[in-house]
């Protein structure tokens, strides 16, 4: 069993948990991830590590309610445990001087990015991020971004803060201004919005690595299910990724394969919420 | 010696093909203590013991045979504890008829002695018994020499079980959140019921073994920073656990799985007991299973346990090549699976929402023998035909997992992935280090992996003597 040491709630349904997991936070590094199970009926999930503490031995991890099980994972509280936690899995994202790094994060996914952007700044790189959100409520860790970034740019979709509109937007203005020479561009998020950043800068060149999330279950290579097409070659993203080369990556394959349980998410998440007496994991 | 040679071997009870079709309860029931004497009274005792010899752990099987007629049980499990650690599972899923049994001198004249059967007799009985009356194995006093064995499948518990016995203290680190490997994760629960891999594994931990879950090496540890750790010495029983594709076009369309996902959701994760356990998979009213071996097997029967209208295996060669055990070809037969041999996928066409529909494939006609031995298939030309399909589960074998050799110095590998260890000891390039298993011979038999396991067990207790 793992511990959950601190709970904090960055959304009404974001949520961060620091977990006790010595193994792990020994060893985790920018870009991997873990997979967990909440209880012995579970399924096992991957989850993005957000940070660690070696001392303290600690990894945090940042997830959105969406299905059955990160509702279920989001009833916990500080000081209950998870059945699983193992990590850190899949290769570390590749740190290096580029020069100037543009860090992309749709939603949640900043989570993943702080870390990365905090390794390029340490690396000695330009970090200018951009962020988007749906709305100014949902936002969090504009700080901790900003931390790390000598600039930060905000978006929302409805304008509630900063630019109005999609991480896209500013992302093509600075490549079509050329003012900033930008030698690798890191974009997270949900995997529509890696695609868009993605052709938005192919027709510049620019070097561009995502870190895609398709279903897993072992993610330690064994099943093969979170396989992606990647210039046409097969790769598993649990143990050759999670990070590609965006411009490789086949999108309409990925997505297709994100939606292969659509139908039986649904049908586990409304019966657990018929079942449950917690609300579907609303409190 | 009995008067006259009873020449036939006493069935075992089977759930009906009809029945067992729609549940994932053990096809095989078992023998009762009334078959099981009037088997076990059937063996001649010869002095010559061929089926010791034929199996690759030893066990002494005259021996338990003789306890087990004359009624002395725990007599019975010690003796075959003693050589080994895990009879319930051995005496499910072992290939007896290409071991122990293919050698039993009956077999001349006859049908030889149903030894896996009374195996998994004495086991079951075993099991049974409250804890109290089990009988206690012998542990060697401590040798104060740490051992760290890496993966929980056959290989690694009998490892562990072997040199927890001689006094060592042993660690073992599983990757998966249970223990038990391939037991766990590979074979169905109606030819391998997880309560007895779980008695078994808690068998080992009797022992004094420490299992500790979730703990991938190569990610959280190196073999390395194991050593400097201070382990004595390390056993790399990680099996063989990353799937082979066929490489052909649109292998990734969703409905396509490997047998290792599909059987992992299965069995591991309970797939078929979804949504009270929350793992789903989806599968179809057509399913194809591409290969002829005991996964392919596996993979089919569970198929039609969760309600596909046509399960087909697709296998390359002919009948006589297909390595499955015969036992396990026969009871897919009886539940409704179809065979189509010398054919072979090409490619897969998809529907617009990224689904497999259809798969088109060749037949085949057997040429000269290969390397294998067997007749090699050779495509036959203007053969392609069509299959409507919407699961397609492709069982082609597996090979070794990179983790731990790639993040291991000095530890040498063969092209094909597969650790390189001396057969007769185990050990591998690097000094303190052996492995055992499908790790080492690629995808292979449970038991084969248990006797390579003891062969490495002998060797490295040998080395800790002299350390």
């Amino acid at each position: 069993m793992y511990q959950i040491v601190t709970r904090e709630d960055l959304t009404p349904e974001i949520h961060l948990f620091e977990i006790m997991a010595p193994d792990v936070a020994k060893k985790a590094q920018a870009g991997q991830f873990v997979v967990i199970r909440v209880d012995d009926t579970g399924e096992r999930i991957p989850l993005t590590i957000a940070d660690w503490n070696r001392q303290k031995g600690t990894v945090t991890v940042v997830f959105m309610e969406v299905g059955k099980t990160t509702r279920k994972l989001a009833t916990l509280k500080a000081g209950e445990s998870i059945a699983n936690f193992a990590g850190p899995l899949g290769l570390p994202t590749h740190i290096d001087k580029y020069g100037t790094v543009v860090c992309v994060a749709g939603g949640f996914a900043i989570a993943t990015i702080v870390p990365i952007a905090r390794a390029m700044k340490a690396a000695g790189n330009k970090v200018i991020s951009i962020m988007g959100f749906r709305s100014k409520n949902l936002m969090f860790w504009e700080d901790r971004l900003r931390q790390f970034s000598d600039e930060l740019i905000v978006t929302t979709d409805d304008g509630s803060y900063g630019l109005k509109g999609v991480v896209t937007i500013p992302l093509k203005e600075m490549l079509e201004s050329g003012k900033e020479k930008v030698g690798l561009v890191v974009a997270i998020g949900p995997t529509v919005m890696m695609k868009f950043s993605s052709l938005t800068t192919k027709p510049f060149g620019v070097k561009t690595i995502v870190s895609l999330n398709p279903i897993m279950v072992d993610g330690t290579g064994m099943c093969g299910v979170c396989r992606v097409s990647i210039g046409g070659v097969t790769k598993f993203t649990c143990v050759d990724g999670p990070d590609f080369d965006a411009h490789k990556v086949d999108w309409d394959e990925l997505m297709a394969r994100q939606r292969t349980y659509l139908d039986e998410e649904k049908r586990s998440l409304e019966l657990w919420k018929q079942s449950c007496s917690c609300g579907g994991g609303k409190t | 010696m009995p008067e006259k040679l009873n020449l036939n071997r006493v069935a075992m009870p089977k759930q009906e093909p009809k029945v067992r079709a729609a549940n994932f309860n053990e096809v095989a029931l078992g023998y009762q203590a009334e078959n099981a004497l009037a088997e076990a009274s059937r063996c001649i005792q010869c002095k010559k013991r061929n089926c010791t010899q034929g199996c690759p752990v030893g066990v002494d099987i005259p021996e338990f045979i003789l306890a087990l007629r004359e009624n002395k049980m725990s007599e019975a499990v010690k003796i075959l504890k003693g050589k080994n650690a895990l009879p319930g599972i051995c005496g499910r899923v072992c290939p007896q008829e290409t071991q122990c049994e293919e050698v039993c001198t009956l077999g001349k004249k006859g049908a030889p002695i149903a030894i896996g059967r009374l195996e998994r007799y004495v086991a079951d009985w075993e099991l049974a018994q409250p804890a109290s009356a089990k009988p206690k194995p012998e542990i060697a006093p401590p040798t104060g020499k740490k051992i760290m064995i890496v993966g929980s499948g056959p290989a690694g518990l009998t490892a562990a079980a072997d040199m927890a016995k001689r006094g060592h203290k042993v660690t073992i680190r599983e990757a998966l959140h249970v223990a038990g490997g391939v037991l766990m994760y590979g074979i169905p629960e109606f030819r391998m019921p997880k309560r007895i891999v779980q008695a078994e594994v808690d068998y080992v931990k009797s022992l004094g073994v420490e299992i500790k879950l979730d703990s991938v090496i190569g990610k959280i540890a190196t073999v390395d920073e194991i050593m400097a750790d201070g382990y004595d010495a390390v056993f790399l029983g990680t099996g063989a656990g990353l799937p082979m594709f066929l490489h052909i076009p649109g292998e990734n369309y969703n409905g396509i799985y490997s047998a290792n996902e599909f059987l992992t959701r299965v069995n591991l994760m309970k797939a078929y007991l979804f949504p009270e356990y929350d793992t789903p998979l989806r599968v179809g009213k057509r399913v194809a299973v591409i290969g002829g071996g005991n996964v392919a097997m596996d993979a089919a029967r569970c198929s039609v346990r969760l309600g596909a209208q046509e399960v087909y295996i697709v296998y390359r060669r002919s009948r006589t090549e297909m390595p499955a055990r015969r036992e396990e070809v026969e009871n897919a037969e009886e539940e409704g699976v179809i065979f189509k041999f010398l054919t072979n996928p090409e490619r897969f066409y998809g529907d617009e929402k990224g689904w497999v529909k259809t798969m088109e494939c060749v037949e085949m006609e057997l040429g000269e023998p290969d390397a294998s031995g067997r007749r090699s298939p050779v495509v036959k030309k203007g053969s392609e035909f069509k299959m409507d399909v919407d699961t397609v589960v492709v069982a082609l074998g597996t090979t070794p997992n990179p983790l731990v050799p790639t993040t291991t110095k000095g530890l040498d590998t063969t092209k094909k992935g597969t650790v390189v260890a001396e057969e007769a000891t185990g050990k591998t390039t690097k000094l303190g280090v052996w492995a055992g298993g499908d790790v080492v011979t690629g995808s292979a038999t449970v038991i084969s992996a248990m006797g390579a396991a003891k062969r490495a067990v002998a060797s490295m207790d040998e080395y800790l003597k002299g350390k």
